[in-house]
């Protein structure tokens, strides 16, 4: 029962994060490729309560900034104007979960900015950035690892069941894919795509490549499961009654390889999720102005960027939740399956 | 009194003896040496007189391809080039004017045709060996060999002649011109001359374009410029000793230069560089972006931080308007299409929001650009070129003009379509190492977003940027800068005349493609041989009014030109033409009691 409830506690967490990174939209202020030339690294808005004549508010507010005179990463809040932060307005359009078309926001201010989690280099708003950064991001490690479970599950049940020749050629095959280079393949690959590729076709390219060349590891384990399901009692004496293969795998090997998938779904998406990252960071990822979180951790490669502005680094730590609860699903998935293995 | 005397062995004393004969020898050699010299006819330079010894620490960005000033066309090679060789006449940077160097004096005759050089007496290579006329002429010769591809052929070719030397005697030689040439005694500067005891034999063979790798053994390449090679770490550094012929002194009557070694670390990222200028490892900086320098100002610790201005690089957007007829890619002739219409080009020039470029990419560091030519070099700058502010309404008007419309698409934001209804959607190439023009081209492409084009910016690798502009030519539209070496508009000349290897447009051409561009042919060949300088100025603003006109190149911002240096640099003096740092290299010292300097 515990175990139960602790795994619901991660997944609770997990699909209240990942729910803030669908509704982006909603959640963020402002479009994310939107500029504004005037407030180039603006740092976070300050909100508050407390005005300069003294007086509480309930709402709060803040001052709209200014650039500091002959300087132009520097800024002044003028305290002459309070601007009141407001709940549930009208702003840029975006489309709710990609589909319905929309216009409200969680929060915004009348003719001034506000930057939550300040602005970068073009004025663009990060919390916007990294909230649609997000979507790229965990859509494709989700995708990735869905591809990789499913190729490794195929791979390594033909392997596991069949053995044999089929094992052989399979299992060295898999050892060939985990000996790749995969980051050099990439780059080898991307020298080979034509020059200017849309963000979808790169989005693409990376979810794929990187989800087809993580199937060996997978693969293996499930091997392992099934070689091991196979010869248990039950499933011999299904087969001497005459089960065709096809049952014996529906019926009796891949419930048992369930939770070995989930386990691996869990930690293959944060994987996946880093590789976009590294990707991105590095330049093979979705091009510009396209947010993705490695896109967003790119600009930290700029000296003067680590050196001057400190909420540059705030996408780097939006991902420690989300690993952490990745992890801990798995954890508590494992803990569960062994748990229920016992006891069943 | 008692006797101090120490003790003493024989050993020790017949060290004292072998140190006294040696101290003999050594003066015996000096007071040798300095008869030998005692014709010398040395350069005494104005300035604050410094202390010798020490060595400076330079990072380049690059290493450099070869110390062969005849091929070399890299920055880095140029760079490190400039403090090994030396030319007959120099362009002082600070003043941007003429000044003797190798060439003690000069002489035009009165039809402008012919300029009589005396060289100074006692000129010596780095390697000892005297300089004189015959190394002059044989250094003409190799530049005006069309087998050598020299860069600074095209400069020596006037009114379509190649100029002519005569030697008088040992020391004075008569350069001939075919025809008046405008930039005057202007065209030695950068001419290094060529030792022709090391360089002849090679010549001959038809070797020398592959001569003079940074392996070349220190004691077979030799030059006349303040420093001579010494050592070579590949991938790591070159190291450059004190050139101890060098042909110049400071007001004290001390041999320049100052330094006894000159010592250039290849740091291949501009980050880099900071860290290395900020841990103490270098000593001067330059090439600064305006973010890493006010992350440098802000924490200045030992050092000092310096503005210079607007220096003479200019960036800008250009389109791909080779004509490559039948090999053309079908995608490409199409966007081909818009490119080559003026409308289009001066549309985007409007929507072009230049003022945000200086803001956000130079922090405003930098100076908005309409023109090639920077306000850094106010006597050529044409002041009657406008500054039209950032118009979309015309942008639009001009699109609408040359037959552009826009669709709703069903997203609800306006695609703007050709007149066959085709998208209008192409790629701009930027070089991937230089975050400035990525962060241009990403700006240029919000801009454009807002007429409804569809831009994508493609960071690639510098040289294969460089190979698919020059090459292959298969892009669509590219943003790079350029840097003038000098202030004059002859050292563009390459960039404006159709036959240009640097004509980015579209380079090389057999015959002018547009009539502006036989115009500008026109004009640039005029300035030329024209020897009144008013003359010169009015051609010249005429080609930057054509320019303006026709826009084949979109020209964007000029940043600043930021450097840094150690306080214990003495004579730190940036100027803004190339080198920023290291033109006074021969100058430059190390303050006493410089804790480096034994470094």
């Amino acid at each position: 029962m515990i175990r139960r409830r602790k795994l619901a506690k991660w997944l609770a967490v997990l699909v209240a994060l990942h729910g803030v990174i669908a509704c982006a939209g909603f959640v963020a202020p402002y479009d994310p490729v939107a500029q504004d030339r005037q407030h180039p690294y603006a740092p976070p808005s300050k909100l508050h309560f407390l005005d300069k004549q003294g007086r509480v508010h309930i709402r709060p507010f803040l001052y709209p900034l200014r650039m500091r005179e002959g300087l132009f990463n520097q800024y002044e809040e003028e305290t002459a104007r309070t601007i009141l932060l407001k709940f549930f307005v009208d702003g840029s359009r975006y489309k709710l979960l990609g589909l319905v078309p929309c216009r409200l926001h969680l929060f915004g201010v009348d003719d001034a900015r506000v930057y939550l989690l300040g602005s970068d280099g073009y004025g663009r708003d990060q919390l916007a950035r990294i909230l649609y950064g997000g979507q790229v991001s965990l859509l494709a490690g989700w995708l990735g690892a869905g591809i990789t479970l499913f190729l490794g599950f195929g791979i390594g049940a033909i392997a596991g069941y069949y053995g044999g020749w089929r094992d052989e050629i399979l299992m060295r095959f898999a050892e060939l894919f985990l000996a790749l280079p995969w980051l050099y393949l990439l780059f080898g690959l991307r020298a080979f795509l034509p020059l200017s590729v849309s963000p979808l076709e790169s989005f693409l390219l990376i979810v794929v490549v990187s989800g087809t060349l993580g199937w060996a590891r997978p693969a293996r384990l499930v091997r392992s499961v099934v070689l091991s399901a196979k010869e248990r009692d039950f499933v011999r004496a299904a087969r001497g009654f005459g089960a065709s293969d096809q049952y014996l795998l529906r019926r009796h090997i891949f419930p048992e390889t369930s939770s070995l998938l989930m386990t691996q779904a869990t930690i293959l998406v944060p994987q996946y999720v880093l590789a976009e990252m590294t990707l991105s960071f590095l330049g093979l990822g979705v091009p510009e102005p396209v947010a993705s979180w490695g896109n967003l951790l790119g600009n930290l490669q700029q000296y003067s960027v680590l050196m001057s502005y400190w909420w540059m680094y705030l996408p780097a730590l939006v991902i420690v939740p989300f690993f952490l609860c990745y992890l801990g699903l798995a954890s508590a998935l494992q803990e569960w399956a062994n748990f229920s293995k016992i006891e069943g | 009194m008692t006797n101090l005397r120490p003790r003493s062995c024989g050993c020790s004393k017949l060290l004292g003896l072998l140190f006294v004969l040696a101290v003999i020898v050594a003066s015996v050699a000096v007071a040798l040496a300095q008869q030998t010299h005692s014709n010398e006819e040395l350069l005494a330079l104005s300035g604050e007189a410094g202390s010798s010894g020490g060595r400076m620490v330079v990072s380049l960005r690059a290493e450099p391809k070869t110390l062969n000033p005849v091929v070399a066309t890299d920055a880095p090679s140029q760079e490190v080039i400039g403090t090994m060789q030396a030319d007959l006449v120099h362009i002082n940077r600070a003043t941007h004017l003429t000044e003797p160097a190798l060439a003690k004096s000069w002489k035009v005759s009165s039809d402008g045709l012919d300029y009589t050089l005396t060289l100074r007496q006692g000129l010596r290579f780095s390697d000892g060996e005297p300089l004189d006329a015959e190394d002059v002429l044989f250094t003409l010769r190799v530049y005006l060999d069309e087998g050598v591809h020299a860069p600074q052929r095209d400069l020596l070719i006037v009114g379509g002649k190649p100029i002519t030397v005569t030697k008088i005697n040992a020391q004075t030689l008569v350069f001939h011109f075919a025809k008046p040439y405008g930039v005057g005694e202007r065209v030695f500067d950068g001419l290094a001359i060529l030792p022709r005891h090391l360089l002849e034999k090679t010549y001959q063979e038809g070797k020398l374009g592959q001569i003079g790798s940074l392996s070349t053994p220190a004691n077979q390449w030799a030059g006349l410029g303040p420093f001579r090679l010494k050592e070579y770490v590949a991938g790591q550094r070159l190291i450059l000793e004190r050139n101890p012929y060098y042909w110049k002194t400071d007001t004290q009557g001390h041999r320049l230069p100052y330094l006894n070694e000159l010592v250039f670390l290849f740091v291949p990222s501009a980050d880099a560089q900071v860290l290395r200028f900020q841990s103490g490892e270098t000593d001067v900086i330059s090439r600064l972006g305006a973010e890493n320098f006010s992350v440098l100002a802000r924490q200045q610790r030992g050092y000092t931080m310096a503005d210079a201005g607007p220096g003479l690089e200019y960036n800008f957007l250009f389109f791909n308007l080779n004509d490559l007829g039948d090999k053309t890619a079908p995608e490409t002739a199409r966007k081909q299409k818009w490119f080559r219409d003026v409308q289009f080009r001066q549309a985007v020039s409007a929507a072009v929001d230049r003022e945000a470029i200086v803001r956000l990419v130079y922090q405003g560091r930098g100076a908005a650009l309409w023109g090639p030519v920077t306000p850094g070099n106010r006597r050529w700058i044409d002041a009657a070129i406008p500054h039209p502010a950032r118009s979309l309404d015309k942008a639009r008007q001009l699109l609408r003009d040359a037959g552009f419309r826009w669709t709703n698409e069903a997203q609800g934001e306006p695609a703007l379509v050709d007149a066959e209804g085709k998208p209008v959607e192409f790629s701009i190439l930027t070089s991937s190492s230089n975050a400035d023009r990525t962060k241009m081209a990403t700006l240029i492409q919000d801009d454009l977003k807002q007429l409804g084009m569809r831009v994508q910016v493609v960071p690639l690798e510098f040289r294969s940027l460089i190979d698919r502009v020059t090459q292959s030519k298969e892009y669509d539209a590219c943003v790079l800068g350029l840097v003038s070496f000098d202030a004059d508009p002859n050292s563009d000349i390459n960039v404006w005349l159709s036959s240009g290897g640097t004509h980015l447009w579209n380079p090389s051409q057999e015959h002018p493609a547009t009539p502006w561009e036989a115009e500008m042919d026109r004009l640039m060949v005029a300035q030329l041989t024209a020897t009144n300088s008013e003359q010169r100025k009015k051609l010249y603003d005429r080609v930057q009014e054509i320019l303006a006109e026709n826009q084949p190149m979109i020209f964007l911002a000029s940043p600043d030109i930021l450097v840094g240096a150690k306080n214990t640099i003495g004579n730190f003096h940036p100027a803004v033409l190339e080198p920023y740092v290291l033109w006074n290299v021969d100058q430059l010292y190390l303050r006493s009691g410089a804790e480096n300097a034994g470094r």
